[in-house]
């Protein structure tokens, strides 16, 4: 769908005329990153994560198809075909730097969308859709990255396999034979390494058509914006194409800054050099940490020591750790204040900026941390705030706070004055 | 019929019910539909159990071990399944330590005499794998950390096991487990 006043795909060249009728192609491109979507006009920077997270996909892609060109997916020698890759293959490093660091930058970019649709609103309605697709796609990139990273056979590599597999253990009943039927045998081997490279180069290929349709989904009711008022008239819009495909180039340019910046200078500032030992079954590392991404739900997995009611520590770990990402699908549900943006609700902001951020930080650092003392607890207390937050905060600050008044329009919020305010009801 | 299915004069004939009252038409679409989902069904089981453990891994899953060097107090780390597996000689006081723990106070309550071989009390075999998350515990290793309780000690996260290497404080749910095994002679233990 697009606005009435959406610019028309008009091709002239003959050419292009011809493909047009055969197969309409370009039409599609245009009116979806092209002249003919009509954008809000005051979207502000924290709009670039979109495409920013695009060009990681894209970015993920090229280098891992090529890094697959070389390595090679067997327990015996996969450690060395990575150092095949970092040494001896030509450029090989800097495809391997590109890759690992891609990923970490895949994270940012993809937490800073997250949380931008948090502030503002953007997965109330009409654009549920679009949020429970961007979930998926976070559950997808988890996955994805978790399997990249067991690939290199390094001691990181091996333990995070074998914990995080050892999550399916603790279920009930079927948790043991699942984790055998998962792994392929009774501990990371062959089997398994095998199989993670397999669905390591698929699942971004799902998350690239998962995209297509969070991108589809997202061209129904249009963009939102920083005062989530709904557009009303062609003044409040832009065509996305030049002014938005600009401003993404823009922010594009700084994004890779400060991503080459990481890749040249400190490509392993985010590694673990534990991942430089080879793959050892018989000796577990001091300290196992998955990567930075992971740090705030690990946190989570860790925060229960003690058996809760009737369901034993491992496994209420495991149930706190994935509902913290499952309670994202109810979010549309639970916040349930008609105004969108962030901006307009004083209470829900102060909860925000003091109890969501700081919290998700805490864990993040926590998780991270050894597992000792004082950080148990500490995780102890943000887990609580966190599944607090959403299920109890956020419906009562919908259900008690007095939103400030909205601008008329976007072109007001912008202008001052929206010469189309004059037909404002007079309310 | 608000649906289209099908040109009016094959419509006429598939869609006339027989003397038994039934049509042509559902009989062929139930079996057909009906034939194809049980195919498409029992495809799944190849698809699935071919990643489960494979022929070759569950052919290793049985391992002979010589404990005749293992003096009392020491251990060694042997490999079950590609898994580190722990055979500890405990010495008489390790195995009154253990014997004085009431079970019933224990998170998972098993004496040192369920957990070895009639006899065989000094023999603690158990598997290297920490029940929580799968690390390897500290504690059989010359010189390793054994933790407050004189058996093992998780670094994870900070699983504490007890002589008979029994769970006793952190977040693991259970004790070591102990493997199948059996004594083919005095100094060589079959595990699996």
């Amino acid at each position: 769908m697009s606005f009435p006043w959406a610019n028309h795909y008009e091709p002239k060249h003959p050419l292009m005329q011809w493909m047009d009728e055969k197969l309409p192609l370009p039409r599609f491109v245009y009116n979806a990153i092209g002249a003919g979507y009509p954008v809000p006009r005051n979207l502000n920077y924290f709009w670039n994560f979109g495409v920013l997270a695009g060009f990681c996909l894209v970015l993920q892609i090229v280098t891992g198809v090529i890094l697959a060109m070389h390595y090679a997916p067997n327990a015996l020698i996969a450690f060395d075909s990575t150092e095949h890759i970092m040494r001896d293959v030509n450029w090989g490093w800097l495809m391997r730097y590109a890759h690992a660091n891609g990923a970490s930058a895949f994270f940012v970019v993809v937490y800073l969308h997250i949380f931008r649709g948090f502030f503002f609103g953007s997965y109330k309605a009409p654009r549920e859709m679009i949020w429970l697709l961007g979930v998926v796609i976070f559950l997808l990139m988890m996955a994805t990255a978790f399997m990249g990273y067991v690939l290199p056979w390094g001691q990181m590599s091996f333990w995070g396999a074998k914990v995080i597999t050892g999550l399916f253990g603790a279920i009930p009943l079927v948790g043991e034979p699942l984790q055998q039927w998962l792994l392929g045998g009774f501990a990371p081997d062959n089997a398994a390494l095998n199989r993670f490279f397999s669905l390591h180069f698929l699942l971004p290929f799902v998350i690239a058509a998962v995209v297509i349709l969070h991108i589809w989904a997202l061209h129904i009711p249009g963009s939102s914006n920083p005062t989530g008022v709904e557009v009303k008239t062609e003044s409040d819009t832009v065509p996305f194409h030049p002014y938005y495909t600009a401003k993404d180039g823009f922010g594009l340019g700084v994004f890779l800054i400060l991503y080459c910046a990481m890749l040249f200078f400190l490509p392993n500032a985010l590694g673990h050099p534990d991942n430089y030992i080879p793959a050892n079954p018989m000796a577990t590392p001091a300290h196992i940490v998955p990567e930075w991404y992971f740090w705030p739900f690990y946190a989570i997995l860790r925060a229960f020591t003690f058996d809760f009611l009737f369901i034993p520590a491992k496994l209420m770990g495991v149930l706190a750790m994935f509902s913290s990402i499952l309670v994202w699908f109810f979010l549309p549900w639970l916040d349930t204040s008609p105004v969108r943006s962030g901006h307009y609700r004083p209470l829900f902001r102060k909860f925000f900026f003091f109890g969501l951020i700081p919290t998700v930080l805490v864990l993040g650092y926590c998780g991270g941390a050894p597992a000792v003392e004082p950080y148990v607890m500490i995780s102890q207390i943000a887990t609580a705030y966190y599944f607090l937050h959403f299920l109890v905060i956020l419906p009562l600050v919908s259900s008690i706070e007095r939103p400030e008044p909205l601008p008329y329009s976007i072109t007001e919020s912008v202008l001052g004055s929206d010469d189309n305010a004059d037909l404002k009801p007079a309310s | 019929m608000a649906d289209n299915t099908g040109t009016a004069d094959i419509q006429e004939h598939a869609g006339t019910a027989g003397e038994d009252g039934v049509r042509r038409r559902d009989f062929i679409n139930i079996a057909a539909v009906g034939a194809a989902g049980i195919g498409g069904i029992a495809t799944l089981v190849p698809l699935i159990s071919q990643m489960a453990p494979s022929a070759d891994v569950l052919a290793e899953s049985s391992t002979e071990i010589d404990i005749s060097a293992i003096k009392p107090g020491q251990a060694i780390k042997g490999v079950f399944r590609k898994q580190p597996v722990f055979i500890r000689n405990l010495t008489t006081e390790e195995i009154a330590k253990a014997n004085a723990v009431d079970v019933s106070s224990l998170r998972d309550p098993q004496s040192l005499e369920e957990r070895t071989k009639p006899g065989k009390e000094n023999w603690l075999i158990t598997m290297g794998v920490c029940t929580h998350l799968g690390c390897v515990p500290l504690g059989a290793g010359e010189g390793e950390v054994k933790g407050e309780f004189g058996g093992y000690y998780c670094p994870c996260h900070g699983s504490v096991y007890d002589t008979a290497a029994r769970i006793r404080k952190g977040p693991a749910p259970k004790n070591l487990e102990v493997p199948v095994y059996e004594f083919s002679s005095d100094t060589v233990v079959k595990i699996g």
